[in-house]
């Protein structure tokens, strides 16, 4: 098969499982149908996508389909990539669906939404791009409102396809400046006109850009969309949306940063890094409070895009300084946790949807114990935990410390009083990656261990194989794109080589361990992953081989919990995920603003003896309650305003026709002139 | 500073174990010289009060004052029975305190001792007969050594604990 | 390529903080004792204490997992991991390509991160108190340490710790650079807070409303809760050779030599008999601070991180 077919299996595959889904709605059949459309599709992408990167960085070869940029090619293989797995879970997921649901819409727009997802990173022109990141919307809001008949979800759903029409918005106006006067909407025309533009509307351009695809990538304050709507999806489309669809917005940015603009002023760089800064931050912080599991996941899709972009921002701030050696480190990881966060979070949202699947609830609250009914799942949710909590040796952490390198870089910046922004935000990172841990001591700890806390827990069975299949391929690709970073900076450096005049990443495998070695001025950094998971392995084998040696004791007895000798062990004794994140919930009060309500039922014979006890605490939502409810109030107000003109008499509407046309001739007329 | 001062000042304190009444001490049974050697010279005590009056808790909390110093013969005090290689019980074995202090001896991992200070643990003492009582220590897990006194002294405690281990009390 | 005895010396390094960690716990212990005007038991109890575990039985409770067998395993690897990564005796270590200070950091957390899930296993209310505790001191603690490595790396140009280690030693007038001395300050509160010694937590209480690190160990015992106090008094020994060999490096032998390493080993004591006397005269003069008020001491090894950073940004 050569390179030039692979672009049209993967439209092929993608429509053809979309047809399936819409011919045969219900039956082992068709999830199967549909899914093997999306593997097979998401195959095509990824081989094409390789096939680019290979071609890229060894130079020469057939350039096949016109691809645009390895940058799209990263991309594009985060989309074929993680849609394998989603896929596949699907199979298993949608079983429960069997009689309630058809699966000729989630199945059919499945497809369509890998396949407008994967066109989107090929598309070089503004309307193929505008058409299907359009396509996309429409078809995850579709996705979104499969299960509408869950309260809250047509709420979520709505939300979800305003905020994307705003975002296009803002696309549509970046774009547009750029568009040169004879009217070519092709990437390479728009990237010449815009070097003839004025800095100031270079940097409009970048900031409806960044308004536009931070609002897709979930960015402070853009954000409040994003734990709504990706709880209400189905999991395997939740993880597609958090782990891959998100990412787009980080794409159009360095579209726009890099490949349209050829970056600019150091002040974009610092603003995309500060809000980078806040979003991680302030996610993991609402992460904290959560107790349904997908909603905290999704506060944590918002902190790891966070950490992107202080990458991408870091990296921009280089470029702006003129220090492009230590600019590829701060873009190289940007992609690099790009790409290891579609990993992980993929892996945790399909974790999540078992644990769904299973006790039919994502109230950590309600779980407990189920590492003992689900035992490969909880394993798995285990590494994707721990590899989002930038654990040495997987993925999350080494894509984290070339972030903390290229920020080390940052006292290389000629001015004092902005270089002092980089260890503010080595600072926010460090936090945020600490809470992040925390966070997910948390949720695993709450969810899969200690005693199941409801029947539902008790009595939760073992996710289907094809589940696991997937969950276990996410799980093994989080292990190996950590221990292969001595391979994957130096080619994700030459994705960004070349771009905005960046040099190839200065960094080189080193030694029998595969280390990495970085050399920038200001930021040499050394690490092996691959001998950090070797050394732990080796150490950890070695442990037993040592107690057997000295001849420890092997004797092993199994009681009940130490619990002062207490007479019964009950499942409401231990923590639960609000006493967990209490001691932080007072240490951040500042920001929360936490109230209590404790209502306590006295025995109506005295008051020596209580019934029940009722205990409610809330935080303060920030941004929904004084920016975004504020907002949609007015707009609320003024639609209803508008609402006016819709008097149902044919004559008003004509009388509208008539004034239009009369207002847009008197227009051409004066601006033709 | 003046804290630092009075601590010199003051010097070492601890004295040495007098030899005392060999009456008071009772070896119930001889412990395996395996768990004597194991745990001779490291001991985690978990001390579990089962009813007492507190009079002995007093006086087994002078065991860690400066004066008769338990540490300085290996012995620390541990939080929970799984740290634990001897249990010290006081008091006559309360109705409420029965399953409780089988499940704290039952926590407790082997090889394990268990001294029972105090006439009350021994004999039941005053509330020998009494309807909260369930037992003395003796009847409810197997004790190693006891201690008679009502309270017995820090010392015949730690002589108590040192027989158990077939430790002289010398320091 | 590093030499076959640059390898032999860096596993004996890490063998060699192994076996000292224990004795360092005894000899605080012991000031701590004398400090209270008691004899105290002798500088060698924490290695009779350690034997006798190892010989006990375990008992594990009904509702542990597997994740409670595997914890201690864990916890003891990624501790004895950084005993590879820490300059110890000799710089450069070969181990030096492997992992600089970040990655020292987060294995670090990697063990508290399995130790708090061990605590949560058994579902019982003081292991996951602690944990809860545990994990709120760890995530506050991140940042004063993430600075206090930039403010170090800035001067060395590099997180690599044989060159942090080379740097101050050619140049000694930046060990007392009041960038190094606040550096010097935030780490030692981290050093506290991470190893749950006074005024964070009381190694020796038996409250558990009190307790951080001890109560998410309340359900172990026998060989698993013997790896947990190695690897803790590891972790103690680990933190004041960090502190000892980045702050005042001389000492450490930059040569394969008898005699220089004969030398390193002779100052490594010292400076951890130094550390381990200050601590215990620190322990013994402060009392443990109500739990939220932690965070106000952690906020304040944040400042002094803060200024560490800023001082060497206007000095340079």
């Amino acid at each position: 098969m050569t390179s030039a077919a692979l672009p049209v299996w993967m439209v092929t595959s993608y429509l053809a499982g979309a047809l399936a889904a819409c011919l045969f709605p219900r039956g082992r059949l068709a999830r199967w149908l549909t899914a093997t459309g999306a593997v097979i599709g998401g195959a095509s992408a990824l081989a094409l996508a390789g096939a680019e990167l290979m071609r890229s960085s060894l130079g020469g070869g057939q350039e096949a389909f016109h691809i645009v940029d390895p940058l799209s090619a990263v991309f594009l293989a985060v989309v074929g990539a993680i849609a394998i797995p989603a896929a596949l879970y699907g199979v298993g997921y949608t079983r429960a669906w069997e009689g309630r649901r058809s699966l000729r819409m989630p199945g059919a727009m499945l497809n369509l939404f890998l396949l407008s997802m994967s066109l989107v990173t090929l598309a070089d022109g503004i309307f193929w791009f505008v058409f299907f990141w359009e396509g996309m919307a429409i078809s995850s809001y579709l996705l979104v409102m499969t299960e509408a008949d869950e309260p809250g979800t047509v709420r979520a759903g709505n939300w979800y396809l305003g905020m994307t029409q705003f975002g296009l918005g803002f696309i549509l106006a970046a774009f547009f400046l750029l568009l040169p006067p004879d009217g070519s909407g092709d990437f390479t025309a728009l990237a010449m006109h815009a070097q003839t533009l004025s800095p100031g509307l270079r940097s409009l351009v970048f900031i409806l850009a960044l308004i536009g695809f931070g609002s897709k990538a979930g960015l402070v304050p853009l954000h409040v969309w994003l734990p709504s709507a990706h709880p209400a999806a189905p999991s395997h489309v939740s993880a597609l949306m958090s782990g891959v669809m998100i990412k787009l917005g980080v794409y159009g940015v360095l579209l726009f940063g890099l490949r349209l603009l050829g970056g600019g002023p150091a002040w974009w760089g610092g603003l995309v890094l500060v809000l980078g800064a806040v979003s991680a931050l302030l996610g993991v912080l609402y992460a904290l409070m959560e107790h349904d599991l997908k909603r905290l996941l999704a506060y944590h899709s918002i902190e790891n895009i966070g950490i992107i972009f202080i990458g991408v921002g870091a990296g921009m701030m280089f470029l702006g300084y003129g220090l492009p050696a230590l600019a590829v480190l701060g873009f190289v990881g940007g992609l690099y946790h790009t790409i290891n966060h579609a990993c992980f979070k993929g892996l945790l949202f399909l974790g999540a949807g078992s644990v769904l699947h299973a006790t039919g609830t994502r109230n950590m609250e309600e779980m407990g114990g189920l590492i003992k009914r689900m035992p490969r799942t909880s394993l798995f949710f285990l590494v994707g935990a721990a590899a989002i909590s930038a654990l040495p040796p997987l993925n999350g952490f080494v894509s984290e410390w070339v972030v903390f390198q290229a920020l080390l870089g940052g006292s290389a910046i000629p001015q004092r009083e902005v270089a002092v922004l980089m260890p503010i935000a080595v600072a926010m990172l460090a936090l945020a990656s600490g809470l992040a841990a925390a966070c997910f001591v948390k949720a695993f700890g709450i969810t899969f261990l200690g005693i199941a806390r409801s029947h539902e827990a008790r009595e939760a069975h073992e996710a289907p194989v094809t589940m696991q299949v997937a969950m276990g391929a996410l799980a093994l690709g989080c292990v190996a794109l950590g221990a292969v970073a001595s391979a994957m900076v130096p080619a994700l450096g030459r994705v960004v080589a070349g771009l905005a005049g960046m040099p190839p990443a200065p960094a080189t495998a080193v030694g029998w361990s595969l280390g990495l070695r970085l050399s920038a001025p200001g930021a040499v950094g050394q690490i092996s992953s691959l001998g950090i998971l070797l050394g732990l392995v080796l150490l950890l084998a070695a442990i037993p081989v040592a107690l057997w040696l000295f001849r420890a004791s092997r004797a092993l007895r199994v009681s009940d919990t130490w619990g002062c000798g207490r007479i019964a062990q009950t499942p409401r004794m231990q923590y639960t995920a609000t006493a967990f994140a209490e001691p932080l919930r007072r240490i951040f009060a500042a920001l929360y603003r936490p109230t209590e309500d404790v209502s306590i039922d006295f025995h109506p014979e005295s008051r020596y003896f209580v019934q029940s006890i009722a205990y409610h605490a809330r935080i303060v939502p920030w941004f929904e309650r004084y920016l975004y409810d504020p907002v949609i109030d007015r707009v609320t107000a003024w639609a209803g305003g508008v609402r006016a003109i819709q008097s149902g008499s044919l004559h008003a509407y004509l009388t509208y026709l008539v004034a239009a046309l009369v207002i847009l001739l008197g227009l051409l007329l004066l601006w033709g002139g | 500073m003046g804290l630092f001062s009075k601590i010199f000042r003051t010097g070492i304190v601890s004295e040495a174990i007098p030899s005392g009444d060999p009456d008071i001490v009772h070896l119930v049974r001889e412990v395996d010289a395996r768990s004597r050697r194991l745990l001779g010279r490291a001991l985690g005590i978990r001390e579990v009060d089962a009813g007492s009056c507190n009079g002995c808790e007093i006086e087994i909390s002078g065991l860690m004052s400066p004066v008769y110093d338990s540490e300085r013969f290996g012995f620390h005090f541990v939080a929970s029975p799984r740290h634990a290689d001897l249990l010290l019980v006081t008091g006559p074995v309360t109705r409420n305190m029965e399953v409780p202090l089988r499940k704290t001896y039952e926590a407790t991992p082997a090889p394990k001792l268990v001294v029972a200070v105090g006439d009350c643990a021994h004999t039941c003492g005053v509330f020998k007969g009494s309807y909260a009582v369930a037992g003395s220590v003796d009847q409810i897990i197997p004790v190693d050594v006891f201690v008679d006194g009502c309270p017995p002294e820090p010392a015949d405690i730690l002589r108590g604990i040192l027989t158990a281990l077939g430790r002289s009390p010398r320091a | 390529m590093p030499s076959p005895a640059g390898y032999a010396v860096a596993i004996a390094q890490a063998a060699l903080a192994l076996l000292l960690a224990p004795g360092l716990v005894g000899l605080i212990r012991l000031f701590k004792a004398r400090l209270q005007n008691r004899r105290g038991a002798p500088v060698w109890q924490p290695y009779l204490e350690l034997r006798k575990l190892f010989a006990k039985e375990v008992v594990v409770s009904t509702n542990a997992s597997w994740l409670f067998r595997a914890a201690p395993f864990v916890v003891f690897t990624s501790t004895v991991a950084v005993a590879f990564l820490v300059p110890v005796l000799a710089v450069p270590s070969p181990f030096d390509a492997v992992g600089d200070l970040l990655v020292v950091v987060y294995l670090l957390l990697l063990g508290t991160f399995f130790l708090a899930l061990a605590g949560l296993d058994p579902g019982s209310a003081f292991g996951g108190m602690g944990s809860s505790r545990e994990m709120t001191v760890a995530a506050l603690s991140e940042p004063t340490v993430a600075l206090a490595i930039f403010a170090l790396a800035l001067g060395a140009g590099s997180t690599n710790l044989g060159q942090i280690v080379a740097r101050t030693m050619a140049d000694p007038a930046s060990a007392v650079s009041p960038g190094y001395l606040l550096a010097f300050g935030a780490l030692f509160v981290v050093t506290l807070a991470e190893n749950g010694r006074l005024p964070v937590d009381n190694p020796a209480t038996h409250l558990e409303l009190t307790m951080i690190h001890e109560a998410m160990i309340l359900e172990y015992s026998g060989r698993y809760l013997a790896l947990i106090e190695w690897a803790a008094w590891l972790k103690v020994l680990l933190f004041f050779s960090l502190l000892g060999n980045l702050f005042v490096p001389w000492g450490v032998a930059t040569a394969l030599t008898p005699a220089s390493l004969g030398w390193a080993f002779a100052t490594l004591i010292a400076k951890l008999a130094v550390l381990g006397v200050v601590l215990a005269v620190f322990e013994t003069r402060v009392a443990k601070l109500r739990l939220f008020r932690v965070p106000e001491l952690l906020a304040v090894s944040f400042v002094l991180a803060v200024l560490a950073i800023t001082v060497s940004f206007l000095v340079r």
